[in-house]
């Protein structure tokens, strides 16, 4: 083997681990581009959100300020994003909840979000210390606003456009 | 991508929905970014037979594909079990395993008699060895990916699994010093004539899903209930039980293991994990000070009273002084770093160095044998993939949705980390030397089946963190078979009187 192809070989089998590398970060800055949109939309005032809600998919546009994320903006999973579907969301201390959240106060199984033509109503399921919707007990199925908060024990939830 | 065959959604490729952009699977990417972490690989192979004989044999390529073949099944697995895990994992650690296998045959390589390398057969020796332990451990791990739909699964195991992890820890310890001791370490069970495993390594798998599960339950009392000194919260006295109890159990590791590695490490991943739980940076500050106490003390006995505590005394002496007696004690730690030496900034190339003058190059060491041959710089590449690793780790338990699945994630990539920090602290000189393996690189079964079942849990948190909440009646990340489906399943009787 020529001492040449040897050492054109030897920094490009270098130069080719560091391009693998950088991929690899690509891949991943697209993934929490991802994230840090959604973060944007978040944070934007909320007709602004329900705008792009609108005209993004022409099937959502019909239902108007839909919500398609649920926020977890205060207590030990703050920050917590669920994406919404069309599968109810339940929450609860149980293991099989789709929020499982460890707070005292929640009970094992809490309460539950259901979707009903494009609206998200909550509904306590016999908790001992009681669902809020703002400052309102929740007693039955109760429509949920945008950005109003639902309180159970110390955590807060958010529905977001 | 393909937007003519969608045209529903193109506006959507503007202005994409963050619901949508997060529910991709990426699945795709992942399999770009294996095949050229396999021409990697095959390009390792090719250069070490260039360089070590002086020719390219036309079946360089063999262990590239065999790994490849292996790592497209895991993939097309994961397609199907787990479509929305992380894509940067399986790639990244697949080309530390394949550099591990690619420098093990260079290995054997230098090891044979020149007359005798270019019929040297691929699958012999340890590199050949190695490429059947990955094989061993990646079915291991679809296994597991298989087995366990949901992560929260596994914290119906968790006292189960607690108590085999310290089973695990402590049977080397009770066994007699034939049947577990290597190279002056009690961490192995040795059966005489078949081999040996080392069951420490995936004692930390079991013990951290305890630690997970405990901590889940108890974070409030631990975090809630504390006074204020100097501005930071420290716990209460009766709350510090538990983190005592690991750190006894971690000194007992270190006397009658006599191995400061596994003992940092699992001490290490017990109070990180109360960290993750507690958000309490005083638990951080307990732990430095009770494990440099403990290794100060460890010090101080073995110069003194010596017995248990002697070889790590030994090694702390060698860590502070190595070139003390360079042919002797020393000699290790001394090869290891002229190797590094030798290798500099771009390495002698892959096939170059002298990987058989460095004591245990194929297992501790390995990490500076490579080093020699691709330099610093390659080698921080390495680092950087290790580091990729455990922030995709992270990344998952962050973004999991429940408590236990993020201590757990969290757990594992740190331990992780930590366990890479140990072994290449160790042969650069910066913390005293101890033989831990370096993951997915080091030759040896133990190691290579509990890292990649620590990727195929890290897999399953990922999954269940990005996966979209769809799917008909309840959470999609629910466990198949679970009490709710029974109920939903199940057929209505009419009781008559």
């Amino acid at each position: 083997m020529p001492e040449l192809v040897i050492t054109v070989a030897r920094f490009g089998f270098l130069i080719l681990l560091w391009i693998f590398v950088f991929t690899v970060v690509g891949v991943i800055r697209r993934d929490l581009f991802a994230g840090a949109r959604s973060g944007r939309l978040v944070a934007a005032p909320r007709g602004i959100g329900a705008s792009t809600g609108q005209s993004g998919k022409p099937a959502k546009a019909k239902r108007g300020r839909a919500a398609h994320q649920l926020v977890v903006t205060a207590g030990q999973l703050a920050g917590t994003r669920i994406t919404l579907g069309e599968a109810q969301i339940t929450i609860g201390r149980a293991e099989d909840s789709t929020l499982v959240i460890t707070d005292d106060y929640a009970s094992a199984r809490h309460a539950r979000l259901v979707p009903r033509d494009g609206q998200w109503y909550v509904e306590d399921l016999g908790s001992t210390n009681g669902t809020y919707l703002d400052r309102a007990k929740v007693t039955g199925p109760t429509p949920v606003p945008l950005g109003v908060p639902i309180r159970i024990g110390r955590t807060s939830l958010e529905l977001r456009p | 991508m393909t937007a003519a065959a969608v045209p529903a959604a193109s506006p959507a490729s503007t202005g994409e929905q963050s619901g949508v952009r997060l529910a991709r699977s990426r699945r795709n990417a992942e399999l770009s970014l294996l095949l050229l972490a396999m021409v990697l690989v095959a390009a390792y192979a090719a250069m070490v037979e260039a360089k070590a004989l002086d020719t390219i044999t036309s079946d360089f390529w063999i262990p590239a594909a065999a790994l490849g073949l292996v790592f497209l099944g895991l993939h097309l697995v994961i397609r199907w079990l787990a479509p929305y895990a992380d894509p940067a994992l399986l790639p990244a650690v697949a080309l530390l395993n394949g550099i591990g296998v690619g420098f093990l045959r260079r290995y054997d390589l230098a090891k044979a008699a020149p007359a005798e390398r270019e019929d040297l057969a691929i699958f012999a020796g340890t590199g050949g060895r190695q490429l059947a332990w990955t094989l061993a451990a990646v079915v291991l791990a679809a296994g597991l990916l298989a087995v366990m739909r949901d992560h929260r699964s596994l914290s119906r195991y968790a006292y189960t699994l607690g108590l085999a992890g310290i089973v695990l820890v402590m049977i080397p310890a009770m066994l007699p010093s034939r049947f577990s001791e290597i190279n002056g370490a009690k961490l192995w069970i040795i059966v005489p004539g078949l081999g040996q495993i080392q069951p420490g390594e995936f004692a930390k798998l079991a013990l951290l899903t305890f630690f997970a599960y405990y901590l889940v339950r108890k974070r409030e009392v631990l975090s809630l209930a504390s006074r204020r000194v100097l501005g930071i919260d420290f716990p209460r006295g009766r709350d510090l039980g538990p983190v005592l109890v690991v750190w006894i159990v971690s000194l007992l590791v270190l006397i009658f293991e006599k191995d400061l590695g596994t003992s940092l490490l699992y001490f290490g991943m017990f109070v990180v994990t109360l960290y993750i739980a507690t958000e309490r940076v005083s638990w951080l500050l307990i732990g430095l000070i009770l494990f440099f106490g403990g290794a100060y003390l460890a010090y101080v006995l073995g110069s003194t009273v010596g017995g248990p505590f002697a070889n790590f005394y030994d090694r702390a002496q060698i860590w502070l002084d190595p070139f003390a007696e360079p042919y002797d004690r020393g000699y290790q730690l001394v090869q290891g770093l002229l190797t590094l030496g030798t290798g500099g900034l771009f390495g002698a190339g892959p096939g170059g160095g002298q990987p058989t003058l460095l004591p245990e190059v194929q297992t501790d060491f390995i990490f500076a044998g490579i080093g020699e041959e691709i330099g610093l710089f390659g080698l921080s590449a390495l680092l950087v993939i290790y580091l990729l690793i455990v922030e995709r780790g992270l990344r998952a338990a962050l973004a999991v949705r429940d408590s236990f699945g993020k201590l757990l994630a969290g757990g594992l990539a740190f331990t992780l980390g930590l366990q890479v920090f140990v072994i290449v602290g160790g042969i650069s000189k910066l913390i005293p030397l101890t033989g831990q393996t370096t993951p997915f690189l080091s030759a040896g079964g133990s190691s290579l089946m509990a890292n990649w079942l620590l990727i195929a849990v890290l897999l399953r948190v990922s999954d269940g963190a990005r996966r979209p909440v769809t799917g008909g009646g309840g959470p999609a990340a629910r466990p198949a078979g679970g009490p709710p489906e029974q109920l939903h399943g199940a057929q209505t009787e009419v009781i008559r009187p």
